[in-house]
């Protein structure tokens, strides 16, 4: 967390900024540079500047934890989705003809888009939590505190119970 | 019925991670371990059907290939008798364990953690499940990792107990990533050469390749050469072979007493599939061992594991660090029975890869049902446990003897082959040492039964009960399969056999 | 003739400078998230391997255009759509020792290799 007004004003302007372009990259994933690993990354990077900057209790009331936590699962979940919708037409996995099997060359940007997103949200959904995981019980020290972890450290010895 | 045989080898692999998705999503409090052990059944029940196909009823390979993409092109997914084998091994443990786990990890995970365990649990699963079946070296290689990243969360598990199962875990990710890489760097050379990443593929341009050798000047030797050490050398670290053993024994002992017994039955076995299929199948031994005499090297290298592990093993006074250090030795065997190059080595390497994880299975799980009366498992802890927890006792010693070779158990038959292969070569000294670490195992072993049968109970020691059924169960069940594959050795020898002529293009 | 060597292969020479400062820091450095970025340091030298054996001489962007002539020379793109993976993979590996790291601090008040050692051999087997 920093009191810094630029870095607070330049986080600010920036991070709408950012969901939008991840979604740019997202959806131009298919046809051109770009797709669900970049965008992902984008789309946390705006999230996690907001949380270096606000701290991570700030970031943590924009996009709640649970929301990450699920979505980490829930973006494999519509990959192995998509290859599992295959398997059941009777299609290998992951065979994207199975969407729309009357036309082959149309199924396959479906099926990439599917793919693609699931990719996004979880890569977004993963990077949230890794700085979650990390920084959970150590943001927000009481001003002049130096940064030692000493919070975690009894959050986290009646997490073990 | 007909959509799941289509599907069978997709199923083991995306099954798994499918419900672990789900169990992260939704698996709160028992729910994650449910889960896991309805997704565990279902695997070991596909892989047997696998097994059944490849070994008794053929055709020997059952090919599938993901999104529809050809071979080359695409992965694909190959099930040879070699790697029904290894499958149905991981799978049969990966159950057992899951078995065993709902009670024993009960006190080691806290209930809102719970169903990340159980995802990681599972994951780990569709890692090893994926190694074996895989026929794309680069998908070996993500799969591996997937494995390996599962891995050092799961011992990491054990800090609640010790906190040096924290290092423990560090230590083999650095190691366990190295190893990776080394890896990627290897087929990263054979990508140089060859522009394929399939298996098959790769095998069959390096053929031609070989063949120009034989009338002109030897092109591309050096790049495959280079590409065939990185290779054994990241295989080497993943399976805990001799020098590069030492991130093995304290993952083992500091992790919990279900992991310990996973990864023992599953992920070195795993990583000794992976030196077969690269030795045998992708490289091809007139290369790897006729013609750059590399089976010396891993023989020496076997030999050195069965010795160092059998003496480290004798000095420990924590059990299961014992153990750990046995596994380094068994380990040994099987790198032996590679080396030799011949029907009955590789019949040995693959028994042993079934028999060592029934024993060193059951003999963890033992291990982890005194840990969970008694609070300790060192030397001092088993004594006089023989009384006190009798049925537990005795699984431990079943294991003990099949480790150590005692005819009627599952280890006997592997040494069998495997002094039996050492001598066709005529490698006499080798087989001098299999039954020197026989000797080394008794001695071993008969440190934690004497203990247990002879030593007293310590003055003022909490009075110690029976485990509970749950995990007693799953504990005498793979210590009554070690004994029964010891007495009929039918099924596994005629399983490694068609493995062993499969790899080395003998005819059944 | 060395000369020639280094500058006719400089890409080979980048990957082994690269992996080898990483495996340097692997090895002697003692702070554990040092170690890990000497590991991620070593995973990349392995990245910009594979992209260097991808590139074709003369080749351009593998993307089909109208108008391109029908002898253009293409990179391989395979190697960049693999290592996009080995890119997840080790984000993934430094993400979990990081989060071993965290812990190691919590538990044992260092991360420093040399005084977990010195702590772990007073503790019992």
């Amino acid at each position: 967390m920093t009191t810094n007004p630029i870095m607070r004003v330049i986080a600010r302007v920036n991070m709408p900024l950012m969901v939008v372009f991840a979604v740019y990259v997202q959806v131009h994933g298919e046809i051109g540079p770009g797709g669900g690993f970049q965008a992902g990354v984008i789309f946390a990077a705006a999230f996690i500047l907001y949380g270096m900057v606000f701290g991570g209790a700030e970031m943590r009331r924009v996009f709640p934890r649970w929301i990450s936590d699920a979505g980490s699962a829930l973006g494999v979940l519509i990959y192995a989705g998509t290859g599992v919708y295959s398997m059941l037409m009777g299609y290998p996995f992951l065979d994207h003809v199975a969407i729309w099997p009357s036309n082959p060359g149309g199924a396959e940007p479906w099926g990439m888009v599917s793919v693609e997103w699931g990719v996004g949200i979880t890569v977004a959904c993963v990077m949230m939590t890794i700085f979650n995981e990390i920084t959970e019980g150590t943001d927000d020290p009481p001003p002049g505190a130096d940064t030692e972890m000493v919070p975690a450290l009894h959050q986290n010895k009646t997490e073990l119970g | 019925m007909e959509l799941i045989q289509l599907h069978l080898p997709a199923l083991i692999v995306v099954l798994p991670l499918v419900t672990g998705l789900l169990t992260a999503l939704l698996g709160r409090g028992g729910r994650g371990w449910w889960i896991s052990l309805g997704a565990t059944g279902a695997v070991l029940a596909a892989t047997l059907q696998l097994l059944a196909q490849v070994v008794y009823q053929g055709p020997q390979t059952v090919t599938y290939l993901m999104g529809n993409w050809p071979m080359p092109y695409g992965i694909g997914y190959v099930v040879d008798p070699l790697n029904a084998a290894v499958m149905a091994t991981v799978a049969l443990i990966g159950f057992v364990v899951t078995l065993y786990a709902g009670r024993s990890m009960a006190p080691e995970i806290s209930p809102d953690r719970a169903r990340y365990f159980w995802a990681v649990w599972q994951f780990c699963l569709v890692g090893l499940l994926g190694i074996t079946i895989t026929g794309d070296a680069f998908n070996f290689y993500v799969l591996l990792e997937i494995s390996s990243l599962s891995t050092y969360t799961l011992i990491a598990m054990g800090h609640g107990r010790d906190r040096r199962a924290l290092t423990a875990a560090i230590h083999y990710l650095v190691l366990g990533t190295i190893g990776a890489c080394c890896y990627l760097v290897g087929i990263a050379y054979l990508y140089m050469v060859t522009g394929s990443l399939n298996f098959a593929d790769i095998h069959a341009r390096l053929a031609d390749i070989y063949a120009t050798w034989a009338t002109d000047a030897p092109v591309y030797k050096k790049t495959i050469i280079a590409g065939f050490a990185f290779i054994m050398v990241g295989l080497s670290l993943k399976l805990a072979l001799f020098p590069l053993h030492v991130w093995q024994p304290n993952a083992y002992t500091y992790a919990p007493a279900a992991v310990s017994a996973l990864l023992a039955g599953t992920a070195t076995k795993v990583g000794a599939y992976g030196m077969i299929r690269i030795v045998y199948s992708v490289m091809g031994t007139d290369f790897a061992f006729t013609f750059l005499r590399s089976d010396i090297l891993l023989a020496a290298c076997a030999l050195m594991a069965i010795l160092v592990g059998s003496l480290q093993a004798i000095k420990q006074t924590n059990a299961k660090k014992l153990l750990a250090y046995s596994s380094v030795g068994q380990i040994g065997y099987i790198a032996l029975g590679i080396a030799a190059n011949n029907v009955a080595g590789l019949q040995a390497a693959v028994i042993h890869i079934f028999n060592h994880a029934l024993t060193k299975g059951a003999m963890f799980m033992a291990l982890g049902c005194v840990l969970y009366r008694t609070g300790g498992v060192r030397l001092e802890h088993l004594r006089g446990l023989g009384r006190k927890m009798p049925l537990t006792c005795a699984a431990f010693l079943v294991g003990g003897m099949g480790l150590i070779g005692v005819p009627l158990t599952s280890g006997f038959v592997s040494k069998w082959y495997l002094v039996q292969s050492a001598l066709e070569r005529q490698w006499l000294a080798p087989a001098g040492v299999v039954l020197v670490g026989s000797i080394l195992a008794l001695v071993y072993v008969g440190r934690c039964a004497e203990a247990m049968y002879f030593g007293q109970r310590p003055e003022n020691s909490p009075e110690v009960r029976e485990a509970p059924l749950s995990m007693l169960v799953p504990t005498l069940l793979l210590a009554a399969a070690s004994l029964y594959f010891g007495i009929d050795s039918g099924t596994t020898s005629r399983v490694s056999e068609a493995a062993a002529k499969f790899l080395l293009g003998v005819a059944p | 003739m060395t000369m020639r060597l280094v500058l006719d292969y400089y890409n080979y020479w980048v990957c082994i400078i690269l992996m080898m400062v990483g495996f340097y820091g692997v090895m002697a450095k003692t702070n554990l998230v040092k170690k890990a970025i000497a590991l991620g340091l070593f995973q990349t030298g392995i990245l910009v391997f594979y992209i260097t054996i991808g590139k074709v001489e003369g080749g351009t962007g593998p993307v089909t255009i109208s108008g391109a002539p029908a002898d253009a020379v293409y990179s391989n793109p395979l190697p960049h759509a693999l290592m996009l993976t080995a890119i997840v993979v080790g984000v993934s590996t430094l993400a979990v020792a990081m989060a071993l790291a965290v812990k190691i601090r919590e538990k044992y008040g260092t991360i420093d290799d040399h005084d977990i050692h010195r702590l772990e051999h007073e503790m019992p087997d």
